[in-house]
């Protein structure tokens, strides 16, 4: 089946799509958007987060005819159109936040969606609460703690 | 495989009379795992998720009618006033991206024993609205699960919605897991007081093939209603315990989930007292 989607702002189509499909196989293997990473499948680690209209998923666990005229944002849309990464971003540069890389998508899409709606710095709690879907190999949640704390600040002007 | 898409509840309803096989899907959090992991392949998905009128929900003759695309984010972020018993239990479901997408008709649909809205239902005493082309039947919560991943749909007939009595007093709901995030109940409680009418309704989840309640708790507490008593809530974990039907599994003993109940119904049962001499 053809399923069309805006993706990061352009209106994108995927051919022969199996209707069991993910939105998240759509995503990596037919649109060449391989940013939000393929895991456990099963919404148990977050590497896949994106925004689906807005509000962050699974992508793993969306139907690709799920997404069918809906506007998805992955990690590939969070910097600007001239390359500038997004403050959140460069938060994870700055703070040594990124080990492997492998969860660092899915960790920048949900951190990113706390951020954007929280006025002020979020107290740790509610950090690792929002947090709490993406799982880090690596053990790096400290210096991620830091980099979503850093981030937040400078939103804030602090 | 086919993928069916449903715009408005007509076709929906249409749609499964025509494909009594096809799975009804909304947040795919259960279906889409089913299908990642190769566990199951459904002949048809029936996509509901464009189907407008079940994202609402309303108040009618005192119950809220939560429609079956709402999610457990909204119920937790608009609903936790009025029906607080579900809103806490929505607050433990997997993660925010899983409570963005996940609803309280999905937990109905999968009938997993370990279901976290489950036992507030129960203890609320909801009804399930399910809807097919032969007409509405509503089905009272206490006959809706009939087996282990089993309920009490027909198969042309889909959920519409779940009518959740209006908090007539404090609620509670406890979840035994192993971390505060992503957890599939060990075994959870969940506990609504009535104290005008001296009543209390009780859900006991993933202890038995399915949510049920404890009924001679339940009378036994109204019998002796004396809540804030140590040896009523000593008695009255007892037979919430008793009530359960545990299995050993990888998730947890037999024993430790008997043990683990009483202790949840006591101290809700207390919590629930304590808020209510609090406020009253």
């Amino acid at each position: 089946m053809r399923v069309n989607v805006t993706v990061n702002g352009a209106p994108m189509v995927a051919d022969d799509v199996w209707p069991g499909e993910s939105l998240l196989y759509v995503l990596r293997e037919r649109l060449g958007l391989p940013g939000a990473k393929n895991a456990c499948e099963q919404g148990e680690c977050g590497s896949c987060t994106v925004y689906l209209d807005g509000v962050p998923v699974c992508a793993c666990l969306v139907a690709a005819g799920q997404a069918e005229g809906r506007e998805v944002r992955t990690v590939e849309g969070l910097a600007s159109a001239g390359g500038d990464l997004d403050p959140v971003q460069e938060a994870f540069v700055e703070c040594g936040a990124v080990q492997c890389g492998f969860c660092t998508p899915g960790l920048i899409v949900q951190a990113h969606s706390l951020i954007e709606s929280h006025d002020g710095v979020p107290a740790d709690a509610e950090i690792r609460e929002h947090l709490a879907g993406n799982l880090c190999r690596c053990t790096g949640y400290e210096k991620i703690l830091d980099a979503v704390r850093l981030a937040a600040r400078r939103k804030a002007g602090l | 495989m086919d993928f069916l898409r449903a715009t408005t509840w007509a076709e929906a309803l249409r749609m499964k009379a025509d494909r009594p096989d096809a799975t009804p899907v909304q947040g795919g959090t259960d279906v889409m795992v089913e299908i990642n992991l190769d566990k199951g392949r459904p002949k048809a998905l029936l996509d509901l998720t464009p189907v407008a009128e079940l994202t609402e929900w309303s108040v009618e003759s005192g119950n809220i009618r939560v429609g079956a695309g709402v999610t457990y984010t909204r119920v937790i972020t608009e609903l936790a006033d009025r029906l607080p018993g579900l809103a806490q239990a929505s607050r433990t479901v997997g993660s925010p991206q899983i409570r963005n997408r996940g609803t309280v008709a999905g937990n109905l649909g999968a009938a997993s024993p370990a279901g976290d809205s489950h036992p507030p239902l129960l203890a609320t005493g909801a009804i399930v609205e399910a809807e097919s082309v032969d007409g509405v039947r509503m089905i009272p919560i206490g006959d809706f699960y009939t087996g282990v991943k089993r309920n009490a749909l027909a198969a042309n007939e889909l959920i519409r919605a779940v009518h959740v009595p209006l908090r007539a007093g404090p609620q509670y709901f406890s979840k035994i897991g192993t971390r505060n995030a992503m957890v599939i109940a060990v075994c959870s409680f969940g506990i609504a007081l009535n104290v005008a009418e001296r009543t209390v309704g009780t859900g006991i989840g993933s202890a038995a093939p399915t949510p049920r309640r404890a009924v001679e708790a339940e009378a036994f507490l109204a019998e002796n209603w004396s809540p804030g008593d140590p040896e009523v809530g000593r008695r009255f974990g007892e037979l919430v315990a008793a009530a359960a039907a545990p299995i050993d599994d990888v998730r947890g003993s037999r024993d430790y989930r008997v043990h683990a109940l009483a202790v949840m119904a006591r101290r809700t049962l207390g919590w629930a007292w304590e808020e209510h001499r609090r406020t009253s």
